[in-house]
């Protein structure tokens, strides 16, 4: 356990994670926040978090429902910007040039509910890559879907359904950043399994992941550090190796 | 990435959704119908009278249409946080706010064709001969609305009456095209007077309100 405002990253990377992590890079950090505050009006939702996250990691942020992990994640993103502080994301802080190396998956699913499942990975994978042909059979097989009938729109999806095409959207242009924001609500827990075997691979294959999730035992196999947030600062970091088996849930 | 193709994406994707859902064309369709016949059965013109008030009653109906439209398109980016996923692809924004115009003015110029048989029968307008030049006011004039409308749509998509902001934010920046478009149509109509200077008045118009939207729109999308 180490103290908030933390500056590296405590103790060794699993196992899982050391291959990937020599392969890119040792010393390269995915995130560097530097003091980084963030008020709306008065209340600040981030105050003064200084942290770094190492790449081809999996990290697993915590906290209560206002403890600031959603406006961290977004202001990483690029998709709100800090009211203080120094934002470092994959080696830049020109935040909107990083777009096409990032993987985000928010609390909405970020689909339109009148396309089908591949039409909307079509258009993103377009909108990417200028064309529509890389790897969407892959993805909606590693996410389940590949079987679903492909003219069914995704307002008909179930809500565990949407979840997981939303992460094949955010896997779409195979991000050096995987940013999800609560991916297992409404999953059931068969689905939460593959996808946390999903997102352990896509660790492997050297990308950082930051999951943000109130179900962190579903993450418990494949976790480098847990991440805990408290009014809007960090409070704890501890990593696989520090956790007992099941221990990242009692910092929930 | 090629930004004509980018825009065809988007222009493709928004066609998809209307097509689908029907939301723009439904309301701006009943909504125009309603405006023109009321019109007709509160003044019941003559036809002389009606050659022109014909031009004001048609854009009238047409902007107010629009604006309903209009506040419908940005709304299928925020439904499921879309806009978020549009802001972190590495396309030129300006593909989004192109594509979007295009396939507003698509459904707005479709909705032209729909209701021009029922104003011609409904203000007694014989329009054959002079329909090339009624074609250039209506396309230079839908675009001066459709290009501000998508703009100040995408500036209002975060605030709290949206579908408020739209219409007193567009107006008075569409005057000047509104009455360009409204004189054009009824020198067109009463054959009166050259409508020449009105339709250059409306290309300036257009071309000047289509560049500084397309300077100022990555501003909007990035705004928080």
């Amino acid at each position: 356990m180490t103290e908030p405002g933390i500056h590296s990253v405590t103790g060794p990377p699993s196992s899982q994670s050391r291959h990937s992590q020599s392969q890119a890079g040792e010393a390269q950090p995915a995130v560097v926040l530097q003091g980084v505050s963030k008020l709306f009006g008065r209340f600040a939702a981030l105050h003064d978090l200084t942290a770094t996250l190492t790449r081809g990691r999996l990290y697993v942020l915590l906290g209560e429902n206002g403890a600031g992990k959603t406006t961290l994640l977004r202001i990483i993103a690029g998709l709100a910007s800090a009211t203080r502080g120094a934002v470092q994301v994959l080696g830049s802080t020109e935040l909107r040039a990083n777009g096409a190396r990032i993987g985000y998956m928010g609390h909405a699913t970020l689909l339109y509910d009148e396309l089908s499942a591949r039409e909307n990975l079509q258009y993103f994978c377009g909108l990417y890559f200028g064309r529509s042909t890389t790897n969407i059979d892959q993805l909606l097989d590693a996410v389940g879907l590949g079987k679903v009938d492909p003219k069914r729109r995704i307002g008909q999806y179930s809500q565990g359904m949407r979840q997981r095409l939303a992460l094949a959207r955010a896997l779409l242009s195979s991000p050096d950043l995987l940013l999800l924001d609560e991916p297992f609500s409404n999953v059931d827990a068969r689905s939460i399994a593959a996808m946390a075997l999903l997102l352990g691979q896509v660790r492997d294959r050297g990308a950082t992941v930051i999951a943000i999730t109130h179900q962190a035992e579903a993450l418990a196999a494949v976790a480098d550090e847990w991440i805990t947030l408290h009014a809007g600062t960090i409070v704890e970091r501890r990593t696989a190796k520090d956790a007992a088996p099941g221990d990242g849930r009692a910092h929930l | 990435m090629s930004l004509a193709r980018v825009v065809a994406l988007h222009l493709r994707k928004d066609m998809r959704l209307e097509w689908r859902s029907k939301d723009s064309v439904n309301s701006m369709l009943f909504f125009a119908l309603l405006v023109v016949v009321v019109f007709a059965f509160a003044f019941d013109p003559l036809a002389e009278e009606s050659r022109r008030i014909a031009g004001g009653i048609g854009w009238v109906a047409l902007l107010f249409a629009t604006v309903v439209a209009l506040n419908q398109s940005w709304t299928r980016e925020l439904r499921n946080g879309v806009l978020d996923a549009l802001r972190l692809a590495p396309a030129p924004p300006n593909a989004l706010f192109l594509g979007k115009v295009l396939a507003n003015f698509i459904f707005v110029a479709a909705i032209e064709v729909l209701i021009t048989p029922v104003f011609v029968v409904f203000y007694n307008l014989r329009i054959v001969g002079s329909a090339p030049q009624l074609v250039v006011v209506a396309a230079l004039g839908t675009w001066a609305l459709v290009v501000n409308g998508t703009f100040f749509s995408a500036l209002s998509i975060r605030t709290r009456n949206r579908e408020l902001m739209l219409p007193l934010v567009l107006f008075p920046i569409s005057l000047p095209a509104l009455l360009a478009m409204v004189v054009a149509t009824s020198n067109i109509l009463t054959g009166e007077s050259s409508p020449g200077d009105w339709i250059k008045l409306l290309a300036v118009y257009d071309v000047v309100f289509t560049t500084v939207s397309l300077l100022l729109f990555e501003a909007v999308l990035s705004a928080e």
